[in-house]
Parts: C-alpha cells; sequence; structure tokens
C-alpha cells in the first residue's frame, strides 16, 4: 500500500534506531498523547527496540477510553428506546455502562447498527423516516468534521429524525493538565498526527515554551514513530523546547482550514468530563445553539445515573503518564479485555487494552524475547 | 391435536400445489406430507443422486472400512448474506465439514444436510444453494447420504439454516491432533489470509465498500491426501475459520504446551485483504479463512510437504512462516516486520471496526 | 483516536450536495466526502479518516523524508557497520 509500506521497512526504521541511539546520553521520559500511536508502538514491538534510556508514556489519547460513564448510560438509555436506530462506531459497542453495554441492548432487541461514517448514519435517517436515529459522535478533533458535516448535511437535507450524542474532546487542554501536573514526569511530547492534520500545530509552540517541554507532531508508521522519538531526544539533549513536524507529508502548521471552519460552525467549546480524569475546563466541543434540535441530549429527556468507577482502577494515573499497566494490581488478573474495570482496558486502544492484547501481561517478560 | 399441526395438515390436503420455480416455501413443505415429499424429490434427490440416499430408508446404511478408525464432524451454517464472491452457504456447509475431517488426517465420505427453510424463502434460491452443495460434493468425493428438511414460520430464521455433519476415515499410521505439536516442528500456511472475512463483510453492504476479494472456500481434503504421500509425520493440522489464525494458533498451542513463533514477513495476506483491514481497523490475523490450513509438520519432513501443497492448486501460496519451541508454553509469538516481539493473543469477542 | 488510511482518489463527483469521491486503498474502493480538500483531484492521494478525506498526502514531502532516510543508510553500507555501542 502506497504511503503505508515504505514507512514498514524495517531498514529505514533501523537507520533511525540507530540515530537514537546515537543521540542519548541520559533517561528521558516521552509521552504519545494518541490511542492509535500506543496500538502501533505495542503491535510492532517498538519500545524494545528503543534504547533503554527512552522511556514511553501513554497518554489520554483514546476518546473512546475517556469517554464518562454518564453519557454511556444515556446512550444505552437513548438505544433502548424502541423508536430509535442508535448507530455508533464500532469502537463504543463494547464499552461497559454501570449495568451493560450496547452489545447488551442490541442482544435484548434494541437496533443498534454500527456504521463506519457518520454519512452512513444519516443515510439511515433518511430511509426510515418514522425511525429517530441518533449517532453516538465521539472523538478528538480528527472526528470533529466529520461529525459535523453530517449534522450539517441533515439540516440541509430536512431530516426532522437525526440527532447526535457528542461526546468531543480537545488534545491540547489535556497536555495543559498533564504538563501542568505536579507529579508530571513528562519531558517530550509525541503529538498526535492526524489530530494535527485538522487542527495543525500552532496551538503547540505555546505549550512547549510554558512547559519547556518539545513537541514533536507524529505519524503513525514505525518510521513515523521512531522519527518522531529521534527528533524529540535531539531536542531534550539540545535543551531546545519547540514544536517540530515530524509528518510533513499530512500535517501542516496551519492544519486544514475548511475543517476547522465547519468545526466553528457546528461547534462551541465546553467543559468536559474525562473518565479517569475529571472534568477539564475548555476541553470538549458541544453543539452551537442553532443547531440544538440536532442535540439527543436535549431531544432525549434521559436520567442521569451517578455511576461508580471501581475503586481498584487507576486509570486515571495511566492516561496522565504517572503509571504503567503492570502497575495495576487488577491488570491481566481481575481486569481483562473480556470484564474491563476502567477507561484504559474498555478500548482496544486503551493502554491496558494494548498491552494486554499484546502480551505484556506476560509475567517477567523481558525487553528481549 | 393442536392448531398449528391442522393448519399445515389443512395445506397439505387444501392446497396440494405443482411445484414451479417462482414459488416459495410454504409451512406444507415441513409437514412431511406430499408436499415435503414433492419437495425432496423435486429439489434434493436429483442434484444429490447416489443410491444409498434415493433408497429413502429412515437412515442410511453404509459399509464401514475393515481397519482404521472414522471421525465424525458437525457443522452448522447461518452465513449472511447467503452468497458472496467465491462462494455461497451451501458451498460453504460441504466444504466445512470436509475441512474438519480432513483436519484429523480422515477422508471425507459420507455427509448429512439438515435444512431449515423460512417459510417464503424462495425455492430458486433452494436450488442454487442445494446445486453448490453438490458441485462441492463432487469436487471433494463425499456423497450426501442423509437429509432432513424442517420449515420454520416467517422471521423464526434468517431465510436458510444448513447443518451437516461428516463421517471420515483415517487410514492406519496418522496421529494428528492439536496436542501433537513439538519443539522442533516447522509451521505451515496453505495461502493468504482473510479472503473469506473481508469478501463477506464486503458483500454484507453494511461498511459499503467495494473489493476484488473473494472468500477462498474451498474444500482440502484431496491437499491433505497429498500432504500425507509425501510424509506420515504430519502432527497437527487446523483450518483457521472464525477468529482466524491467530486464534487457530493458540489453542494448539495451548493443546500441545508449546510456544509457536512466528515471522511476520512470512505471513501472505494480499494487498487488497490489507487495504481493508487498514480501512476498518483489523488484523488480518483474526479474519476469518475458508480455504486455508496450517500444518505442524517435523523439520526434516518440511521440505517435501511445502512441495506437496505447492503442487496443489488450494496450496500453491504454501509457505513456512514459524517454529515451534519449548517455551514459554502456551503462547503465540511473532517477530514483527521491523524486529520487535509481539504476543500474538486469541480474539476477544468480535472484530468491530474502530476509529481508534 | 484517528485511525487514518491513505489512497488514492479514483472518481470525482456530486452527491446531496457535497464534494464525493470513490477512494482506492489497494484493491479496496470506499465513497469519501472530500469536502474538506476541495483542491483535491484524481489521482492525488489523501488521508481517510471515517470515510473522510482530512488531508492531502504531499507525495513530496514523503519522498523527502524517504529520501534522506535512504541516503543515510547507503552511506552506512558504504563506510562499513558502526561499532557495536548497544
Amino acid at each position: 500500500m502506497k504511503h503505508v509500506t515504505e514507512y514498514r521497512d524495517a531498514d529505514l526504521v533501523h537507520v533511525v534506531l540507530d540515530g537514537i541511539r546515537q543521540t542519548v546520553t541520559k533517561p528521558w521520559v516521552l509521552m504519545e498523547i494518541c490511542g492509535g500511536q500506543t496500538h502501533a508502538i505495542v503491535r510492532h514491538g517498538i519500545d524494545q527496540l528503543l534504547p533503554t534510556e527512552i522511556e514511553l508514556v501513554h497518554g489520554p489519547g483514546c476518546p473512546v477510553c475517556v469517554t464518562p460513564l454518564e453519557l454511556i448510560d444515556k446512550s444505552l438509555a437513548i438505544a433502548s428506546c424502541t423508536e430509535v436506530i442508535f448507530t455508533s462506531y464500532g469502537d463504543m459497542l463494547r464499552v461497559p455502562g454501570s449495568g451493560c453495554d450496547l452489545f447488551s441492548v442490541r442482544a435484548s432487541g434494541g437496533d443498534v447498527r454500527v456504521v463506519y461514517s457518520p454519512l452512513d448514519a444519516v443515510k439511515i435517517a433518511q430511509h426510515n423516516p418514522d425511525r429517530e436515529v441518533v449517532f453516538f459522535a465521539i472523538g478528538f478533533e480528527t472526528t470533529a468534521p466529520p461529525n459535523a458535516m453530517s449534522v450539517v448535511q441533515a439540516q440541509s437535507m430536512g431530516l426532522k429524525n437525526y440527532s447526535i450524542l457528542v461526546s468531543h474532546v480537545r488534545v491540547p487542554p489535556a497536555m495543559h493538565v498533564i504538563l501542568g501536573s505536579p507529579h508530571n514526569r513528562v519531558q517530550g511530547f509525541l503529538a498526535a498526527g492526524h489530530v494535527c492534520a485538522v487542527m495543525g500545530y500552532w496551538e503547540y509552540p505555546p505549550i512547549a515554551e510554558k512547559y519547556g517541554v518539545p513537541i514533536v507532531v507524529t505519524g503513525f508508521e514505525p518510521l513515523d514513530i521512531v522519527q518522531g522519538i529521534l527528533q524529540a531526544t535531539r531536542q531534550l539533549e539540545e535543551g531546545r523546547c519547540e514544536a517540530e513536524n515530524a509528518y510533513p507529508r499530512v500535517v501542516t502548521f496551519e492544519g486544514n482550514r475548511p475543517a476547522q471552519k465547519l468545526i466553528e460552525r457546528v461547534f462551541e467549546p465546553c467543559d468536559r468530563k474525562w473518565r479517569g480524569i475529571g472534568t477539564i475546563p475548555d476541553s470538549g466541543w458541544r453543539l452551537r445553539q442553532e443547531f440544538a434540535e440536532f442535540d439527543a441530549e436535549l431531544r432525549f429527556d434521559v436520567e442521569a445515573i451517578q455511576p461508580d468507577e471501581s475503586p481498584l482502577c487507576i486509570a486515571g494515573q495511566i492516561l496522565q503518564g504517572l503509571k504503567k499497566p503492570h502497575d495495576c494490581s487488577a491488570f491481566g488478573v481481575k481486569c481483562t479485555p473480556e470484564n474491563p474495570l476502567g477507561a484504559t482496558m474498555v478500548s482496544s486502544e486503551g493502554a491496558c487494552a494494548a498491552y494486554y492484547r499484546y502480551g505484556r501481561h506476560v509475567a517477567g517478560q523481558k525487553k528481549e524475547e | 391435536m393442536d392448531d398449528a399441526r391442522k393448519k399445515t395438515i389443512m395445506q397439505g390436503l387444501v392446497c396440494p400445489r405443482p411445484l414451479t420455480h417462482d414459488e416459495q416455501v410454504v409451512l406444507g413443505h415441513g409437514s412431511g406430507g406430499r408436499m415435503t415429499r414433492d419437495l425432496i424429490t423435486h429439489y434434493f434427490y436429483p442434484p444429490f443422486e447416489n443410491p444409498t440416499l434415493l433408497r429413502g430408508d429412515d437412515a442410511a446404511v453404509v459399509t464401514l472400512p475393515e481397519q482404521g478408525r472414522l471421525a465424525l464432524s458437525t457443522d452448522s451454517h447461518i452465513v449472511s448474506p447467503l452468497f458472496f464472491p467465491g462462494g455461497d452457504i451451501g458451498r460453504l456447509a460441504v466444504c466445512g465439514t470436509v475441512n474438519d475431517l480432513a483436519m484429523v488426517g480422515a477422508r471425507p465420505l459420507w455427509l448429512t444436510a439438515g435444512f431449515i427453510l423460512e417459510e417464503g424463502l424462495s425455492l430458486q434460491i433452494l436450488e442454487r444453494v442445494v446445486g453448490s452443495m453438490k458441485v462441492a460434493a463432487e469436487e471433494a468425493g463425499v456423497i450426501i447420504v442423509a437429509g432432513d428438511t424442517k420449515v420454520a414460520e416467517r422471521e423464526k430464521v434468517d431465510r436458510l439454516f444448513v447443518n451437516t455433519t461428516g463421517i471420515g476415515w483415517i487410514p492406519e499410521g496418522r496421529e494428528v491432533g492439536g496436542a501433537n505439536a513439538r519443539p522442533g516442528d516447522v509451521v505451515l500456511l496453505s495461502g493468504p489470509i482473510g479472503d473469506h472475512g473481508i469478501a463477506v463483510l464486503a458483500a454484507r453492504g453494511e461498511l459499503a465498500f467495494e473489493t476484488t476479494v473473494e472468500s477462498d472456500l474451498a474444500p482440502l481434503n484431496k491437499l491433505v491426501e497429498k500432504m500425507f504421500e509425501a510424509s506420515q509425520a504430519i502432527h497437527v493440522m487446523r483450518d483457521p475459520t472464525r477468529g482466524g489464525l491467530a486464534t487457530s494458533l493458540n489453542e494448539i498451542a495451548r493443546q500441545s504446551k508449546v510456544v509457536i513463533r512466528l515471522e511476520e514477513t512470512s505471513i501472505p495476506v494480499r494487498l487488497a485483504v490489507t487495504a481493508a483491514c487498514e480501512m476498518l481497523g483489523f488484523d488480518p490475523l483474526y479474519v476469518a479463512n475458508e480455504g486455508k490450513l496450517v500444518a505442524m509438520v517435523p523439520s526434516e519432513e518440511a521440505e517435501m510437504v511445502l512441495e506437496a501443497m505447492r503442487s496443489t492448486s488450494y496450496g500453491e501460496g504454501a509457505c513456512r512462516i514459524g517454529v515451534v519451541e519449548e517455551s514459554p508454553p502456551g503462547r503465540v509469538l511473532m517477530r514483527t516486520a521491523i524486529g520487535g516481539t509481539r504476543v500474538v493473543d486469541v480474539l476477544s469477542g468480535e472484530m468491530l471496526p474502530r476509529i481508534c | 483516536m484517528c485511525l487514518g488510511v491513505p489512497g488514492k482518489i479514483v472518481e470525482t463527483y456530486q452527491a446531496g450536495g457535497l464534494k464525493m469521491g470513490k477512494v482506492d486503498f489497494g484493491g479496496v474502493v470506499r465513497e469519501t466526502c472530500l469536502e474538506y480538500v476541495p483542491q483535491a483531484e484524481v489521482g492525488d492521494y489523501v488521508l481517510i479518516h471515517v470515510g473522510f478525506a482530512i488531508s492531502l498526502v504531499s507525495e513530496e514531502e514523503a519522498q523527502a523524508t524517504l529520501e534522506i532516510l535512504r541516503e543515510i543508510m547507503r552511506l552506512e553500507e558504504e563506510l562499513g557497520p558502526e561499532p557495536d555501542t548497544r
């Protein structure tokens, strides 16, 4: 596959790994903020190939993991309504709420459908005028333009039976929380490449400067990830703290202006609760007043349940890079992908799920097998 | 006599309509009376024609070979859609059971076929499915000696479900089983993985993508016989269906208490399957196959078995993909394309397209 | 987050008032919304996320990055292996 296969070339990856080895002289802690990057690192075994001085911690870059329990419970309540066709990206189906998950709602007779694109949900609404179609609009900035377009399309088609349940979160506020924490260990950031494809990386120089932390926009293939690590390591060794772009084939400084314009038209910033972390001010998006008729939370009167998180779960500390999955007593024992206790195990992109899946729960597994 | 039974008998008596190609299955076809007999003689006997079946007794009577052991397997098929590029439920019903028998070293001999038909199913569809079973059975060299047909009310079943049960004969000298992998064995794969799962997903249409990928659905018993001609010392064979290659290998590693070490770069995947998996966020190791096998053979036999596989049409892409070692037992590990190591776990739940 | 896959635009058209296209990922083709890449044309590579193109993929930038690395590799081969510092 063009623009994919070249970035999985073992020889080129090792050129960059050699570069990292030659550059690094002391230990550094780097955070990758994107669940997709966590997934790629563990799937290709990249962390094992890095020099021991580089420690990678995994950030809260999984919109599935950070969706608050209250909102999942609302989605289950809405999906259980007989007139509703509940549509969602596949990721959300297995996420347990306080009682069950969307899979169980489907098994009990709820009309729950996986869609690949939000425009597919709009099509379903168009073809089922007698039913209420609700789309679970989760995601970071990358997914906001598609979710926003679905609302604009529904409006232009005059659909009265389409609404979205919004759970959008933004990366920069989360970075402030992590870097501003007194316990913060993160010294360098690998910024999420596809978030930046939409938003650009103009928001990062002030963050880099404020906290004295290099931020490198990084892609998702093995070559992209090691390149991002190399550039972050170089900056740290040289005492620089700038925002750099290691994913120039996709990301520009300004980002995608048409996409940003549509986000601004449809959404406005709001406070959002991040599961495991708490409420981060201005860290989310909600529908603007003029699109209120497409807001499923207003359309459906569902009671907010006060959910309880498991006392064993340390997802909050993992999401902020303070702990690793195997630091948790429940990891791989009481807490598994089939029976997740918290945010980072529920989605396959969560740090705990990625670690479990690729086997870091094998006791005593060394760096080199 | 209860009302339901009255109704079916009434239909049998009152509407003994002649069957035409545009007709649908009705409850009367399952009543056991004349309509059932007409359905069987018109739609099942001609394609499956063999003396044993045509005797029409309550059970098929067959003669067992004097030596060796028997293998039995059963499989129910509910695939949707019924027809997909590269196959259909009929071919699947035959090949699925033929392959299960072949995987324990058995030569498939006889199949039974039980049908549950939805009231309202087009008889043309039934004819197509049964025709496909005939073709698959002929290719595999098995005969369908017994069958059953039931008709369920509308929406109680999704158009057509089929169960096939098969009996095969294992010649002396073959010892194939999931617990028989030994450290030092070589892992062989008969061809590229992931075709069936992607083809069926595309045919379902829910994710709205088009692809050239076709299901790899095929009977593997003749490929297996060629392998045994090359070597009697085949330790393990498995056809990686639901759950994909990863799940089958994990089962074997656990049963045999060994570790299976794979080389990612050796595992063949068609470009279009890779592309579909990348787009949806799937891992080809977990995508279903219906015409592939994985085998574990002693290293000194590997080259001969591989050559035998490659001499057949369903094994021309056969290759080595890994080795069996002692420790850590029960795991499947893979050296990634860039030289890292990854644990390949079993599939957890249903594979769903992801955005993350 | 953000599973994004590069694909090649093989067709563009208007549908429902939106710029749409067919994108080929290498034997898999899917209808994709191209509203966010108004400058994209048939033959261009775009990055697709949930059925939307969110960015063009720059051939020049890609080649530049890969060429630098290939050059380093060539130099290393010419000069011989590095002393083992691992």
